[in-house]
């Protein structure tokens, strides 16, 4: 393993050495060892800029930003994929944000609601399907408080006007109907959709229930940026709620339409999702005055840290009783670390996830013992490589938006015990014999947040580690003639 | 010319623009009194904006328009 920055800079040259000359330039700012020291990223890393036509990049689109991380969660509106079938479809219910309701009744969050477009729509515009549509909508599912259109490629391309659709049928319904102009082609990756999508709801989500009376107390919080990504947010808020805060909303997991109008009476935002939800923070914090911290509930140390941390914006009661709820949950922890840091004490991990997870998770690794080799992000900007240089070990590999064929040949070199990344990846490592979790969905499981959650967490990376099936698994052609027994195992 | 959004915090004037990601602290400004705020902006990277003086100390957070120094106005 690569201890200095030096060797860090080797493995990497060696691994860039195959793209042609211009290609490699361009790769070769984003991918670096670690300083530590430095206070912002600039000149140690590159992001957020174009992917190379060529690579096989992992990110994915405005679209997806819009649509499946901000809008998608909100669960009692339709969502409508406006465009041809396929962005809705094969994107439907993937992300795992759960959800209380009755799905068709009054929650919407896995169905997909697509116009399907046709030849025909593109040659002649798709306004007047969209008009159909949501009446269409609306009628079959009368409980529904509200649509968003999101654009796919083509919208923007023909020049729909969807915004007059909406102002038109915002009317006729009674309800809102909010244009998103998230078209897959706008920006670099899903970083813009979420922008997009965070502009969306500032202007026509917020204030919308400014004049509204609605009771408040000295404790009202939001949580911000958390997808309850299997039962994430619900696992945060028990926690802010014990220690006697009221959780007014959740952005957007489990969320309403109601709860998030109503976040402008808030007196502080808790952002889990700094890359995603930012920008709505700054506006309610200039604005409505609602300050606005990050906070990170992985890990039982940076769950205690964020606690304190949160806690202190309150009175001496809510410090209190952040005190006596972190004394009280050490009891459930202390023993998961106990039982499962032996067995993951000293196992190398290798994360590149998307745009706040690769530096989130770091304490949660480090509390079962476990290292982190390597990290990076698909479509992170420079500030969140500002907020992950510190967090990370010397010379630590750190690679932007990796190709397909960089982070194969990274775990090649490395040998990281564990490689957390997404589903497109997950195969690829498990074909090399390497053990993988995915760090998007949760691999089926969750929630990771809060206490509750660290125990799976630790369960599942144990599960995975330690499984007894990665010494037995080697490809029949790698099998050389002193073990033999590997050959069979593809029978 | 950018959208920018001047805050505050625990050490001074914070500059965030929001395309670049940048955010700096700000190490000067030339105009800061109760009746004239704003002009030329230092920041710690070194790199110098420039905005509208204001007649009077604005709220903090405030989105401005600002421009680059060596840019016309």
């Amino acid at each position: 393993m690569a201890t200095t920055k030096a060797e860090t800079q080797a493995l990497i040259d060696e691994v860039l050495q195959v793209y042609p000359e211009k290609a490699r330039k361009v790769r070769a700012k984003h991918v670096a060892p670690n300083d530590p020291s430095l206070e912002k990223s600039k000149g140690c890393i590159t992001s957020n800029r174009k992917s190379l036509p060529g690579v096989m990049t992992v990110r994915g689109c405005a679209y997806a930003g819009s649509k499946g991380v901000v809008w998608g969660p909100i669960k009692d509106m339709i969502h409508i994929s406006h465009g041809p079938v396929g962005c809705g479809q094969y994107s439907r219910a993937g992300r795992r944000n759960y959800y209380t309701g009755t799905t068709g009744v009054d929650s919407f969050g896995t169905l997909n609601f697509t116009s399907d477009f046709q030849e025909k729509d593109v040659v002649f515009g798709g306004d007047k399907k969209l008009v159909k549509l949501l009446e269409e909508a609306n009628q079959l599912f009368p409980l529904v408080k509200g649509f968003s259109v999101q654009s796919e490629c083509p919208i923007g391309l023909i020049g729909d006007d969807i915004e007059a659709v909406a102002r038109k049928s915002t009317v006729d319904l009674g309800k809102p109907v909010i244009a998103v102009r998230c078209e897959g082609f706008r920006g670099v990756s899903q970083s813009l959709g979420h922008h997009i999508a965070n502009d969306a709801l500032r202007d026509h989500v917020l204030g919308n229930r400014d004049d509204e009376e609605f009771p408040t107390t000295p404790y009202d919080v939001a949580i911000i940026g958390d997808y309850n990504i299997g039962g994430d947010a619900w696992s945060s808020r028990i926690l802010l709620e014990e220690i006697g805060l009221r959780v007014v909303a959740q952005w957007s997991g489990d969320g309403t339409l109601a709860e998030m109008e109503r976040t402008t009476k808030v007196k502080l935002n808790l952002v889990h999702c700094y890359r995603s939800m930012n920008y709505i923070s700054r506006f309610m914090e200039e604005k409505y005055e609602i300050p606005w911290m990050e906070y990170n509930f992985f890990g039982p140390s940076k769950t205690e840290e964020s606690l304190r941390a949160i806690a202190a914006r309150f009175d001496e009661t809510i410090q209190a009783k952040a005190e006596e709820v972190i004394a009280r949950y050490r009891a459930q922890w202390q023993p998961v670390i106990d039982k499962y840091k032996p067995r993951l004490a000293g196992k190398k991990v290798m994360l590149y996830v998307g745009g706040l997870r690769p530096r989130h998770v770091i304490g949660a690794y480090e509390d079962l013992g476990m290292e982190v080799i390597g990290a990076g992000y698909e479509f992170a900007h420079n500030d969140d490589y500002d907020r992950t240089l510190k967090d990370l070990k010397e010379a630590t590999l750190l690679y932007d938006d990796a190709s397909a064929y960089e982070l194969e040949e990274f775990v090649k070199r490395l040998k990281p015990d564990l490689v957390g990344s997404g589903i497109k990846e997950k195969y690829v490592f498990h074909k090399m014999g390497v053990a993988f979790r995915q760090m998007h969905s949760w691999d089926y499981s969750g929630p990771y947040h809060g206490f509750d959650g660290f125990a799976i967490f630790a369960r599942d990376m144990d599960m995975a580690v330690n499984s007894p099936v990665w010494s037995q698994l080697k490809a029949p052609w790698l099998a050389d003639a002193d073990a033999p027994e590997a050959a069979v195992v593809n029978g | 010319m950018a959208n920018i959004i001047i805050s505050e915090n625990s050490k001074g004037l914070v500059f965030y623009l929001a395309k670049k990601d940048l955010e700096e602290q700000i190490t000067h400004l030339e105009f800061n009194s109760a009746d004239r705020w704003g002009g030329v902006i230092e920041l710690g990277d070194g790199s110098r904006y420039v905005i509208d003086v204001l007649d009077a100390k604005p709220r903090l957070p405030i989105s401005l328009r600002a421009r680059r120094e060596s840019e016309t106005a």
